[in-house]
């Protein structure tokens, strides 16, 4: 499938050739499985696989689920807390699932962040980065559509909040809002459409995450050092790759097990520690929670819809120039919307011809404050709509475009980078050198005990 | 200078926001010592025993327990009744039987009755539905420490009235320590020796408090012993695996990485 270099499929038993020449199925599993991948790829390369057990962990446990819960507003809550004392292992399913979506969030950030830092979206992998952010977006709207389902206060309200975003669109808003909640207000037509599309999306994720695989299997995988592999000969390009079986699959596998070995602890000892405790409540129109805060892994995009107030000029003149048809609200949807897009288009506006960050002098820093700004938004996320966090907000999601649309443009043209390896075999070398003399130096150390 | 300004207005949050989580009254909640606390702490069957007791003789008057099936009175690493016992306790309750169209005496098979009589909350998830521990400001540190603190909360509610009372628009409310808002429209529910317990444990307002929240955790999260086992289990068959799948990582790559040097 890659083009780089490599042995391909070849049938060699009768059964095989019969197959073959019917469906090459048996080729296409093994040149995906055999892919040449390059050598020194770092720990930051293992969030794929996670990505990819936690879709599969969520579809099975959230089939399970679905075979004992009831989408009806009457019910959906009983129906979850007969899953929890009922159902023989429900409660670990239900936690596994609800706790998956956490496991799930962390390892998609860590990939993009990973992707941002190392320069994987730069061409030719534009097709990829954006196939991965629209896995993300889906990703945000199954997992918002989830937290639905328990029907507790935070589902109802959050449902509320959320879906009122849809409204503040000029003109069209309106029946858009209505189309979604399947009536004027959250009830149990918006639960029944909730389920159903919760049902629908994971198989949506899935063929797209097939499609993002092909994609980066024809270009080859990025590596730290953003240098392509060599394709001018097999010979050349065997120097700088190994197969992904099993080399790369054993090594995700290791990082996997410690991986779900933190998260069954999470699970296990403390299952409710990254919800919200409102959710234990049924869901009750007549009462409005005092705060109404989203799972933590919207806490970013959310800090950035509130952060633009009628308060702050840019949305004041925004408002000025289009008549006032672009208000507050508006605003801050197009921004929480835009803060991904510009996410999204970040391969049209990096303008550096160096991949990766690791020789980029200048953009390491920036990156930094990326990933402190992203955390920093996190948190304000979760504050109440109120000073300082309001101001504090305001800056966060500035920087957060100031990245996108100004800092990624603008180093291209500004930075000089460092020198980069010439291939990824001597970039290897290296890294295994300075791994040799680091242990030399340590078991050749003198005795350090000075005579006293 | 907006810069100057927001960096003040930093600095005196952090200080005040101090302040005012002291000053503001209410939700104070005592860290209690529980027996299921920590990953291998479990329920304390006698404890949980003489919680529904006072669940039984005091809360059960105004709130119900409607998610939790009485059968499950008989769960071995909950309170651990005979089904004879579960069956006894259970003609305590009259439940509207649609079928007969008429009250009966309730059976195990039946859940704790719904009490909606007196408007109070039903308190079969109320020990995960409050959250007695949060901060330092939003950072989740407390709650990973002490845990999210339900069973903590419930016990500093039913111990923090201060005796004081108000009027306003002709209901009572009363001043107590843990409750969020400082006023509670529930009267103090228990004073001290209001059940005596059958293995003659101390029945004084902190043993009856701690008690009857322990039984309440359980009410709430009834397969929590059965969900740390299999996080237990869970954990050691990973790191089991991890060990294994890290060695086998090292020797598969050793080759590859001798290679690339001696090249």
């Amino acid at each position: 499938m890659s083009g780089i270099p490599h042995d391909h499929y070849e049938p060699k038993t009768k059964g095989e050739k019969w197959l073959n020449s019917r469906l090459p199925i048996v080729g296409l599993l093994y040149d995906t499985i055999m892919i040449p991948t390059p050598k020194n790829l770092n720990w930051m390369w293992i969030w794929g696989i996670v990505l990819t057990f936690c879709l599969a962990l969520q579809i099975i446990t959230g089939i399970v689920l679905a075979m004992h819960y009831t989408p009806h507003v009457d019910m959906a809550f009983a129906s979850v807390e007969h899953i929890m004392r009922n159902v023989n292992g429900g409660h670990m399913i239900r936690y596994l699932h609800s706790n998956g979506a956490s496991l799930f969030f962390i390892a998609v950030y860590a990939h993009i962040f990973r992707g941002l830092y190392y320069g994987s979206y730069k061409a030719p992998r534009e097709i990829t980065w954006i196939i991965g952010m629209l896995i993300y977006l889906l990703m945000m709207g199954t997992a918002f559509m989830g937290y639905v389902l328990p029907w507790g206060q935070m589902s109802f309200w959050g449902a509320t909040v959320i879906t009122g975003l849809f409204g503040a669109i000029p003109f069209i808003g309106e029946p858009i809002q209505t189309l979604l909640l399947g009536g004027p207000a959250v009830d149990n037509a918006t639960l029944n459409r909730f389920f159903s599309l919760h049902y629908l999306f994971p198989f949506m994720i899935a063929g797209l995450v097939i499609v993002h695989i092909w994609a980066f299997h024809t270009t080859g995988n990025n590596n730290p050092t953003g240098v392509e592999v060599r394709r001018t000969s097999k010979a050349e390009a065997e120097k700088d790759t190994v197969s992904f079986w099993p080399y790369f699959v054993i090594k995700d596998l290791f990082a996997l097990a410690v991986l779900l070995a933190v998260f069954f602890a999470i699970v296990g000892f403390m299952p409710n520690y990254l919800g919200h405790p409102d959710n234990y409540i049924e869901a009750n129109p007549l009462a409005t929670p005092a705060h109404i805060v989203p799972e933590w892994y919207f806490l970013p995009f959310y800090a950035i819809l509130r952060a633009f107030t009628a308060e702050v000029w840019v949305v004041q003149f925004a408002s000025f120039v289009t008549g006032g048809i672009i208000d507050a609200k508006f605003f801050g949807v197009l921004a929480m919307f835009g803060a991904i897009i510009v996410m999204a288009l970040a391969p049209w506006l990096d303008t550096s011809s160096v991949r990766s960050a690791r020789y980029r002098p200048m953009l390491k820093w920036w990156f930094g404050i990326l990933v402190l700004d992203f955390f920093a938004l996190m948190w304000l996320g979760a504050m109440p709509a109120e000073e300082p966090y309001a101001t504090l907000s305001l800056i966060a999601s500035a920087y957060w475009f100031g990245y996108f649309l100004v800092i990624l443009p603008l180093l291209g043209i500004i930075e000089k980078p460092d020198s980069q390896p010439t291939s990824i075999e001597e970039d290897f070398k290296k890294k295994q050198l300075k791994k040799a003399h680091k242990a030399d130096d340590y078991f050749s150390k003198p005795e350090a005990t000075p005579a006293e | 200078m907006k810069f100057v300004k927001t960096v003040v207005i930093v600095l005196s949050a952090c200080l005040v926001s101090s302040f005012s989580f002291a000053a503001g009254g209410g939700g104070y909640v005592k860290d209690f010592d529980f027996s299921f606390e920590g990953p291998f702490g479990a329920y304390d069957q006698t404890q949980l025993q003489r919680g529904l007791k006072v669940y039984t003789e005091v809360c059960s008057s105004c709130h119900g327990l409607k998610y939790v099936p009485l059968r499950t009175l008989a769960d071995k690493d909950g309170l651990g009744y005979s089904d004879d016992q579960v069956r006894a306790y259970a003609e305590y309750y009259e439940i509207f039987d649609p079928e007969l169209d008429d009250y009966r005496a309730a059976v195990p098979a039946d859940h704790f009755p719904a009490v909606v009589d007196a408007g109070a909350p039903d308190l079969s998830l109320m020990a995960k539905a409050r959250a007695g521990f949060h901060g330092p400001y939003g950072t989740g540190i407390s709650q990973l420490v002490n845990g999210m603190g339900g069973p903590e909360y419930i016990a500093s509610l039913l111990t923090g009235y201060t005796g004081e009372e108000k009027e306003e628009y002709g209901s009572i409310f009363y001043e107590n320590t843990a409750y969020p808002g400082k006023w509670i429209a529930m009267a103090p529910p228990l004073y001290g020796e209001d059940v005596d317990y059958d293995d003659g444990h101390a029945n004084d307002i902190y043993s009856e408090a701690q008690d009857v929240a322990a039984f309440l955790m359980w009410a709430a999260e009834p397969k929590m012993m059965a969900r740390k086992h299999s996080g237990f289990v869970g954990v050691l068959f990973l790191v089991l695996l991890s060990v294994l799948l890290y060695f086998s990582n090292k020797r598969l790559w050793a080759p590859i990485k001798k290679e690339s040097i001696s090249s």
